[in-house]
């Protein structure tokens, strides 16, 4: 599966749009680890748990959406932007969402 | 008496760590920079990519970051709040999470060697508000994100 986030894809021509597709994962970590954060917070720095956190939920959101991709029968997602919100302290939303085309080699 | 002996500490403890982690966590950043200078050429916005060469592969890439102020910065914060004005303390902290999600974007396209990156964007957001709880210190999470383009 091909993913960019611009509205063609280099190299190949579009052959058919199948619409948006979209992926979104809510993720929290454990409550030691919020501890944790919670005095890193004091300090300052790099909270690396909850980088960690983002990434995991940025992969499931991103999975989620080439699933639903997969399902219509595309080959790549273009145009794919990345949203974030809080819902509450300490986790964190992702919501990834695109448009599903299907892709040819140019020639 | 015993509290503000006891802010008192916590503000000077804090600003001692928060110092150090800053100028530490710039010079790494400073370094990374210039060690990936033009290597993965970065395109922010722009959508165009050298058409006159062929392309062998797409790749989503990404970068992230959570940074946090501290006790002394969200002090110094809330006092300026009050009197208006630029919050430098919490400028600084942002410009590092940026910088430091760009950073992680360009490192893994360098990796999977990459030549060029276009339409790189920006996400952040607050992960703990202030305005509901006036003594916890902002998180900000960022997300830098774009397209990794491979030429033959």
């Amino acid at each position: 599966m091909i993913l960019t986030n611009i509205e063609n894809v280099p190299g190949m021509v579009i052959t058919a749009q199948l619409g948006l597709v979209s992926g979104s994962t809510v993720r929290a970590k454990n409550a030691i680890k919020d501890f944790g954060a919670g005095l890193k917070n004091m300090v300052g720095g790099e909270l690396k748990s909850y980088t960690e956190l983002l990434t995991e939920a940025r992969e499931e959101a991103i999975h989620r959406m080439q699933q639903q991709a997969q399902m219509m029968g595309a080959n790549a997602v273009i145009n794919i932007r990345l949203a974030t919100s809080s819902v509450t302290v300490g986790a964190a939303e992702v919501y990834a969402y695109g448009t599903a085309v299907k892709v040819q080699p140019k020639g | 008496m015993g509290d503000i002996l006891l802010i008192l500490i916590l503000l000077g403890f804090t600003y001692m760590t928060g110092t150090i982690i800053e100028k530490k966590h710039f010079e790494k950043i400073k370094k990374r920079e210039i060690a990936l200078i033009k290597k993965p050429i970065i395109n922010f916005g722009a959508k165009t990519w050298d058409t006159n060469r062929k392309v062998k592969k797409i790749e989503f890439v990404s970068g992230e970051c959570v940074i946090s102020g501290d006790y002394f910065k969200n002090f110094v914060a809330s006092l300026k709040n009050f009197f208006g004005g630029r919050l430098t303390t919490f400028e600084s902290i942002l410009d590092r999470g940026r910088r430091e999600a760009i950073l992680r974007m360009r490192e893994k396209a360098h990796k999977k060697g990459a030549n060029f990156i276009i339409n790189a964007r920006i996400e952040s957001v607050m992960l703990n508000d202030r305005y509901s709880n006036q003594d916890t210190v902002p998180q900000c999470a960022i997300i830098a994100y774009g397209t990794a383009v491979t030429y033959e």
